[in-house]
């Protein structure tokens, strides 16, 4: 087996809902356990898949991945640092892509490609061969010089993902990458992330539509009610069925055990 | 510190490549300011200051011997003469009709009423009737100017002693009397701008950014909560300071207008009267005025949720600190050092101190070192409300 490099270990995360988040959830307590004692590994040069309906805790565990939030026990080791205590070096090890994180109007793909360059330490020369390759990759060049406010939502997607990948990171973690995006938009990333494996980086991507899921990834988890039901290589889940129909096999019986 | 100038840099570069931020934010206070005050020392002008080449028409019945002389020092223009009831109502009318100014009337035989008067007989004494029309400007001056006469000549009849008759015995230079007004009047002015400025920029720039989720972008890569704090407070202090310049310079360029209402020509109001080490000290007292109340501000806006509940928890703050800012108006600047701890007050103060040449140096050391101190606790606080992610990422 290659090696573990990102190591998710036995995390927890509740989250204290205000009143008006409880009328929202339709809950009368005040405590949402978002995710429950959750563990699993990525391997160097994969794309791991986590599959789940909605509310089931993924962006949360994205999120603490990230180092945007930190767990309320456990721990994530991204490539040997610990998101509780070096934060700042898991920061410059990975990608992160998530709808949240948003670009300023103001500013062009071009000039914030270079800001963000310089935050990451991105010496002169690896930043213009960096930014030539996503450009030329996405087609950036096009609206390099347009401000991100007047972009259409499939040039903001490209821009951003250009932009979390000015570092050139070994790991790359990406919430729901084709959310909101039309089927050719889709394809370029989709297609981008296999190349991107193909160079040996490692990928994470969470997600509630299956196809993708069959298409990409080569491991997967399957996350319910903040738990990790299953996490293991897709063929050994599907056993050649569709995923779909495991996964609702799976739903049921995790269904059943909660009530 | 590279990661600090690259925030600021960016922050710099939103400012001013944008024509409408610089528009609102560096002309229009300062053009509005101009404009406002240039009206209202107009309309002052016109109320208080009158014309100056008139000359009121005054109509004297009965002028007594004594009186006569007193009158013809004035520079009124007198109509004396024996006037009959019917011409007393014309006058009257005249008067209302702000066709004459003033109508004085003596009692008969004024001078020896006056002589054989003796307050112990306890009759009324003599009484001058003086009509007049309080709604024409110089109709109420030229009341004004014989009213004071008269008062004069009643107190001197008595004559045990007199008070400064006569000649101008107020020694105050014109120096002096700019100083008091500058420094009653511009500490408020000062820290009004600088308010107003600051709360232009910080909830857009801290506030904003949370609400449309750019600073998350921000808080995954490598810098640190500190480097960003920092660069946001230092960028949008600067741009405070240029926004409060802009209405300052309005203020400066409308003062002669506003001020030559109230004041006799000649005595120009010049701010030439302040050395360069005091306005060395006005500077710094701005700086780190300004670096309070952004840092300040920018916690605020960061524990808000949106640029308009910033807005929102921000505005009583600038209640406090227009209450504050008005203790410069009573005048006295305090002399207790100890209060120049207090941020905000310490500046008033020592501003105030300054322009009325009264400038207690310690105090003003006090005010700078004190108001660093705050902002590097503020900055902190900044530090960890940033690395909060219950404030950061709530939902
Ligand atoms: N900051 C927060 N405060 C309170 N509750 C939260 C917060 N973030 C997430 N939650 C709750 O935690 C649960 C898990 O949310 P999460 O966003 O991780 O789900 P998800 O699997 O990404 O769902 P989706 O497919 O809808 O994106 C949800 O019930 C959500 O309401
Ligand atoms: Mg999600």
């Amino acid at each position: 087996m290659t090696e573990e490099i990102l190591k998710v270990i036995d995390i927890s995360k509740t989250f204290v809902l205000s009143k008006k988040q409880q009328k929202l959830e339709g809950i009368t307590c005040d405590k949402k356990v978002a995710v429950n004692h959750l563990s699993f590994s990525a391997y160097k040069g994969e794309i791991y898949g986590l599959l789940g309906p909605n509310g089931a805790g993924k962006t949360t565990t994205l999120r603490i991945m990230s180092t945007l939030i930190k767990p309320d026990s456990g721990d994530v080791i991204v490539d040997g640092a610990s998101v509780c205590t070096s934060a700042d070096i898991v920061r410059g090890k990975i990608g992160f892509l998530t709808s949240e994180l948003k670009l300023e109007d103001f500013f062009t793909p071009n000039y914030l490609f270079d800001f963000f360059s310089e935050l990451h330490n991105v010496p002169e020369d690896k930043r213009n061969d960096q930014k030539k390759k996503l450009f030329d990759r996405f087609g950036i060049n096009e609206f390099a010089e347009v401000k991100v406010g007047n972009l259409s939502t499939g040039m903001k997607q490209k821009a951003s993902l250009a932009i979390s990948l000015v570092h050139d990171p070994d790991i790359i973690i990406f919430d729901e990458p084709t959310n909101g995006l039309d089927v050719i938009t889709a394809k370029v990333i989709t297609d981008f992330l296999q190349e991107l494996r193909a160079e040996g980086k490692t990928i994470i991507i969470s997600t509630h539509i299956f196809s993708l899921v069959e298409k990409i990834c080569d491991r997967v988890g399957i996350i319910i009610n903040g738990k990790m039901v299953v996490s293991d290589e897709l063929n050994k889940i599907t056993n050649g069925l569709p995923l779909e129909d495991v996964f609702f096999d799976i739903y049921s019986k995790e269904a059943g055990a909660e009530e | 510190m590279k990661n600090i100038l690259a925030v600021i840099k960016k922050e710099f570069f939103r400012f001013f490549k944008d024509r409408r931020l610089m528009l609102t934010t560096l002309i229009l206070p300062g053009l509005m300011i101009f404009v406002v005050y240039s009206i209202m020392g107009d309309a002052l002008l016109n109320k208080f200051g009158g014309d100056s080449e008139y000359t009121p028409i005054v109509y004297v019945n009965e002028i007594p011997e004594s009186i006569n002389n007193l009158f013809n020092a004035s520079e009124l223009k007198l109509e004396k003469k024996s006037y009959n009831e019917s011409e007393i109502e014309a006058i009257k009318e005249k008067i209302t009709k702000k066709e004459a100014d003033l109508l004085i009337i003596f009692p008969d035989n004024f001078d020896e009423v006056v002589k054989n008067y003796d307050v112990k007989d306890g009759l009324p004494a003599p009484n001058i009737e003086i009509y007049y029309c309080s709604v024409n400007t110089e109709s109420s001056k030229a009341y004004s100017i014989i009213a004071t006469l008269l008062d004069g000549y009643e107190k001197s009849l008595s004559n045990k002693f007199n008070i400064n008759f006569g000649d101008n015995y107020d020694l105050s230079t014109s120096k002096e009397a700019t100083g008091t007004i500058f420094s009653m009047m511009l500490p408020f002015l000062i820290l009004t701008f600088l308010f107003s400025a600051c709360i232009s920029v910080a909830p857009e720039a801290i506030a904003g950014e949370k609400e449309r989720g750019t600073i998350a972008t921000l808080l995954v890569t490598p810098i640190k909560r500190s480097e960003l704090a920092i660069g946001k407070i230092i960028s949008l202090s600067v741009i405070a300071i240029l926004s409060a310049l802009s209405s300052f310079v309005g203020t400066i360029a409308s003062l002669p207008k506003l001020m030559g209402a109230s004041r006799d020509e000649g005595e120009i109001i010049s701010a030439n009267i302040y050395t360069f080490t005091d306005y060395m000290f006005v500077l710094l007292i701005i700086l780190t005025t300004v670096l309070v109340v952004i840092s300040l501000m920018a916690i605020l806006s960061a524990i808000a949720k949106s640029v308009k509940e910033a807005s929102t928890i921000i505005s009583p703050l600038m209640i406090i600190t227009m209450l504050v800012g008005i203790t410069s108006m009573f005048g006295d600047v305090s002399s207790n050092r100890v209060l120049y701890l207090i941020p905000i007050f310490n500046s008033v103060q020592a501003m105030g101190g300054i322009f009325s040449f009264n400038a207690d140096v310690v105090a003003i050391l006090i005010t700078l070192i004190s108001n660093v101190c705050y902002s590097v606790i503020l900055v902190y606080i900044l530090t960890r409300v940033f690395n909060n992610e219950k404030i950061m990422f709530s939902k």
